[in-house]
């Protein structure tokens, strides 16, 4: 050993601990095609199910007719909401506390829901059979707007007759799910009514949908003689999936093993409990053999959990020199067929009261109204926590406008309305305490690594140039300051259907000085093996490479609500750093001991502890990781382990300044980033190559949002989107460079001060290639046009403008 | 997406695989890359009993360069036709419109036959064939016959070619020395068939033009080529204006369709124009 040799920065930097670029351990196995998902489990006389869905959106089911499925060899059983009445799981809880139809239930109300469930020895078997279940079908009046849905005659839930109120409060209309009101109505609407400028925009945020590259799916096995589930599946969050299986299933809890594997992205697709699961659990259950359920894309698609659709109503009230007195929204919620939102419960429009942003706004007022529709349920957050995305788009279009209303630069008008550093903790008009934040600095680093004051300048030549009839390219220039609220959350604001949204970590010091951590979360490409890792290393002091991640199995792992909300490491990074400060505690016991001192007399140094005065006598943890279970030592219990239950006491407030550089094409629509700046302010980094993976995900899933990816129907409630072809996932060749950049502000109730990183660069990119758009426009009249920014959607913007002559 | 049960054949010469044809008649189909058919299988939109794989068939590989003539087989790859040196010389704009097709991969195992013989109206090789004016070999059970690319296309998937013959070769005049060529097209991403593509040669007082997915069959116009070969590019586009007959879809409406059909048309134009002697 030649660890007295080493300063204490290069044995910090042997921990690989937080803030270094360590490279992702799960990737020597992804990289190889090595890696464990639930389409890779094959379990002995393991039998496949699939799906027959709805062609119609609106439709009564009169009969269903088995006969010619179940005569194929090989066919185990066609299941059908009649067959599980009897269990009570014809219809499921969601997590919005509506209920949902597990198979149609006398009526479908959106194209591709699930009618019956196809059990077959093999998965083209299942596939042939449930093409011979013949369906007969009466079709009903659709509904796919929200605003004609809560005027319609047509009722779309029979089963909710005469129910005036609803899980959040009473309803309006038979296909009104909820009113959520937030802030001071009538102050706010006095504010409007006095303000020297009011600007009003409807802003829509379309709809869209996670789609990871691994579509939903599990794998159930019931053991008959055990009388133990065990239920593999694509679960964002495993507990939560358990608990909620025995609630709804009479199983006792520790009859039931969740594991969630490795997971092809989830993006909020994942959160939510599917048909799929409850009929693969009963299918085991009844045929006593494993069964696989997993979708294709276009079912992906089509019925499992889209994300957005909300139209958005806003009003922005200023003083002439653009100092903002006032923001009013009224928010219309299209939820599909059945409110199966993933929010907090508290929450049924998840934390859309972030919708003042970043800015000191002294009054506001909030309205959402959700809606039944024949779409897909679902109303997740992709890549965002709950509703944030919608939030920051709403608030980040409002500025705009309201700066074309004042003919200001949005810049400064952003920079005059800032929350102040000094401002910290910020309490909003629309009840959330802001944690930490320093906009201003962010924002001026951003303007000035664009050169912006040269890129207005440019654009003002390329007008003159266009007008001049020298070039038909526009140049836009797209600024985004947004504020997120992740890390949900503290146990007395958040639960869903009542599980605490607490986290937790478990870690195991083994004898040799290596370790083990579990945590209740699950990893779906974020690395969590490699940067919780991380933390425990710097926290106590033995090297990430030698400690092992585990997630995802409720029969190891400690009790925790799972891995969406970017709320990993506002949670369960803050119970790993918290488990891991309980361990150096009885650490520092064991060394003070081992030093023949005084626990306080030993003080921590990188990886060990040292006598206060006299660093050269030192017990490193490695050693005291093995005088721990091996030496019998006065007073303290053998073995070095301890576990974390961490409630939050606030969420985390990451932030950062995004500005898009756009050039378009005004004849044909297309569009060309030229430059794409991202600062995020995530508070402690753990990993800035992780991070920075992060952001350039997160903008290329928002430059897809915002520039083409939309879940589209027609008037008969058809998906027009439902494959790869028309459904927008940029490949490479669509994906523009990124520069990354940042400001750390650590968040000051949170032990290592880390806020969060996954999800920033999808909140604030998609306003920023949206307001890239809008500017390049602005000079010729443009003031709202609605997403996704695809090329003949811009085209009509320019047409409508009269620029085409 | 599991498509429904088939035969699979894999004959090695033509004469096997027609019989095949004759014998299993609308059951059977053939399949060249299969980058059209597959995906209709799985959405189980096309069935068929029997599926008759041309890959082994080496009468339908390889690509001639003849002083008049380029000839290319049936099976050639759209990377073949990308990465061979004698075709970019002899006709540039084969390469440059292969090069606009799908992606890399798609293009590795996608063939120019399927792609001119399937009729679909997306596709980008049968409006840049009907451009050269190349001829299609179909062989059936009656022996060989051509058809000129400008008499293929009747409607979307319906084409002159009969259920129990194979399109073989393909048979494309070399444009003179200082004809100008270009592809220009218009998609929403990587992969995407176009919203708009313009096929343009012009030059010696000659000129011919063709756009792609404007019409269910590709679209050559006589008007539109004898305007452009006059000088009359306004003429020219109007012509084509008027053979056109896009309809609204996933990439817009047709009045947006018709004005991105002008301006690929223009941008062909100009650039097949500034290549010319």
């Amino acid at each position: 050993m030649n660890d007295q040799t080493l300063t204490p920065e290069e044995r910090a930097a042997n921990l690989k601990g937080m803030g270094s670029s360590r490279k992702r351990v799960e990737d020597v196995r992804f990289t190889q095609g090595k890696g464990n998902y639930v389409d890779d489990i094959k379990l002995d006389g393991m039998l496949f199910g699939a799906f027959v869905r709805s062609p119609y959106a609106h439709a009564r089911v009169v009969s269903v007719n088995k006969e010619a499925a179940l005569a194929i060899p090989g066919v185990v059983a066609v299941l059908t909401a009649e067959d599980l009445a009897p269990l009570g799981l014809h219809w499921m809880p969601t997590l919005a506390g509506d209920k949902q139809m597990v198979l149609a239930d006398g009526k479908v109300l959106f194209q591709g829901q699930e009618v019956a469930y196809v059990v077959a020895e093999n998965r083209y078997i299942a596939a042939d059979a449930a093409e011979l279940v013949e369906v007969d079908y009466e079709e009903l009046p659709v509904l796919t707007d929200p605003f004609e849905a809560l005027k319609s005659d047509v009722v779309l839930r029979e089963d909710l007759a005469g129910q005036t109120d609803g899980a959040h409060g009473p309803r309006k209309h038979h296909n009104h799910i909820f009113t959520w009101e937030q802030g001071d109505k009538d102050a706010t609407e006095a504010v409007l009514g006095e303000a020297d400028v009011v600007a009003e925009e409807m802003v829509y945020y379309h709809r869209t949908h996670p789609c990871p590259l691994e579509t939903c799916g599990c794998v159930a096995s019931m053991d008959k003689v055990t009388g133990k589930l065990t239920l593999y599946g694509t679960f964002q969050a495993p507990h939560a999936i358990r608990t909620v299986v025995s609630l709804i299933s009479g199983l006792a809890e520790h009859n039931i093993r969740v594991i969630s594997p490795d997971i092809g992205g989830g993006f909020g697709n994942k959160v939510g409990a599917y048909a799929g699961y409850v009929c693969s659990v009963v299918a085991s259950i009844v045929t006593g053999q494993p069964v696989k359920w997993v979708e294709n894309r276009m079912e992906n698609l089509m019925s499992t959990a889209f994300a957005r659709d909300y139209w958005m109503q806003g009003k922005i009230a200023a003083t002439k020199d653009g100092k903002i007195t006032g923001l009013w929204c009224h928010t219309t919620a299209d939820h599909g067929g059945f409110d199966a939102c993933a929010d907090p419960t508290k929450f049924p429009a998840g934390f859309m009261n972030i919708c003042t942003g970043s800015y000191d706004i002294p009054t506001a007022y909030l309205a959402v109204d959700g809606v039944y529709t024949n779409k897909a349920p679902g109303g997740v957050a992709y890549r965002c926590s709950f509703r944030v995305t919608e939030a920051a788009y709403f608030i980040e279009r409002m500025i705009e406008v309201l700066a074309i209303k004042l003919n200001m630069d949005a810049a400064e008008l952003r920079r005059i309305n800032f929350i102040k550093a000094d401002q910290f903790p910020y309490q909003s008009a629309l009840g959330w305490e802001y944690d930490s934040g320093d906009y201003h600095t962010a924002w001026d680093k951003a303007l000035k690594a664009v050169g912006y004051e040269g890129l207005r300048a440019e654009q003002a030549q390329r007008i003159e140039d266009f007008r001049a009839g020298k070039t038909r390219k526009l140049l836009g220039i797209g600024l985004t300051h947004f504020t997120e609220i992740v890390g949900a959350g503290p146990v007395k604001n958040c639960d869903i259907l009542g599980l605490g949204m607490f986290d937790s970590c478990e870690i195991r010091i083994h004898p040799t000085g290596s370790a083990i951590a579990r945590l209740g979360t699950i990893s779906q490409g974020q690395g969590h093996a490699t940067t919780f890792a991380q933390i425990i290393a710097s926290e106590i002091g033995l090297p990430a490479d030698d400690i092992t991640l585990e997630e995802g199995d409720t029969d190891t792992a400690p009790y925790g609500l799972g891995t969406y909300g970017s709320r990993s490491t506002p949670v369960a990074g803050a119970a790993t750093a918290m488990a891991a400060r309980k361990i150096r505690a009885k650490a520092q016991m064991i060394a003070a001991y081992l030093l023949e001192v005084h626990d306080n007399d030993v003080e921590w140094d990188v990886d060990r502890f040292a006598v206060k005065g006299a660093p050269e006598r030192f017990k490193t943890m490695k050693e005291i990781a093995f005088a721990a279970y091996n030496q019998a030592i006065p007073g303290l219990e053998p073995g070095l382990e301890a576990v974390s239950y961490y409630d939050p006491p606030n969420m985390t407030y990451p932030f950062g300044a995004y500005i898009c550089v756009m050039e378009i094409d005004v004849d044909t629509g297309e569009w060309d980033v030229r430059q794409f700046y991202a600062l995020d302010d995530c508070g402690t980094r753990i990993n800035p190559m992780i991070i920075e993976g992060q952001v350039h995900g997160g903008v290329t899933e928002a430059l897809a949002i915002a520039m083409g990816q939309e879940i589209a129907y027609d008037e008969m409630g058809n998906v027009k989107t439902a494959t790869l072809m028309d459904f927008f996932l940029p490949t490479a060749w669509e994906t523009p460079n990124y520069t990354t950049d940042h400001t750390v502000t650590p968040s000051p109730h949170h032990p290592i001060g880390a806020k969060g990183v996954g999800e920033s660069p999808n909140v604030g990119g998609v306003p920023a290639f949206s307001n890239a758009v809008h500017d390049a426009f602005r000079p010729f009249g443009l003031v709202q046009s609605h997403m996704p920014h695809d090329h003949w959607r811009i085209w009509k913007i320019a047409n409508g403008l009269g620029m085409h002559g | 997406m599991i498509p429904a049960g088939f035969e699979y054949h894999r004959p090695g010469d033509i004469a096997s695989a027609i019989g095949i044809l004759q014998e299993h008649g609308d059951e059977a189909r053939v399949i060249a890359g299969g980058h059209s058919l597959i995906p209709m299988m799985k959405l189980r939109m096309a069935e068929m009993g029997h599926l008759v794989d041309l890959q082994a068939i080496e009468e339908l590989k390889g690509i001639e360069i003849g002083a008049d003539t380029v000839s290319l087989g049936a099976m050639v790859t759209q990377h073949e036709l990308i990465t061979h040196d004698g075709l970019a010389t002899a006709i540039p704009l084969i390469r440059e419109a292969a090069l606009q097709v799908a992606d890399p991969q798609v293009r590795y195992v996608g063939t120019v036959g399927g792609n001119v013989a399937n009729g679909d109206p997306g596709n980008d090789m049968p409006g840049l064939m009907q451009c050269l004016n190349a001829t299609f070999e179909l062989s059936g059970p009656d022996g060989r016959r051509s058809v000129a690319a400008r008499e293929f296309y009747e409607a979307a998937y319906f084409t002159a070619r009969d259920d129990e013959e194979i399109l073989t070769r393909i048979s494309i005049p070399v444009p003179g020395a200082g004809v100008g060529q270009a592809y220009e097209k218009q998609k929403r991403k990587i992969g995407d068939y176009a919203t708009a593509a313009a096929a343009v040669m012009v030059g010696n007082g000659q000129a011919s033009v063709a756009m792609t997915n404007l019409a269910d069959t590709p679209v050559w116009s006589e008007s539109a080529s004898n305007a452009l070969a006059d000088g009359d590019v306004s003429g020219c586009v109007a012509a084509m204006l008027d053979a056109i007959d896009p309809v609204a879809d996933n990439r817009g409406p047709v009045e947006f369709k018709k004005h991105v059909a002008a301006v690929m048309l223009r941008r062909a134009i100009e650039r097949a124009q500034s290549r010319a002697d």
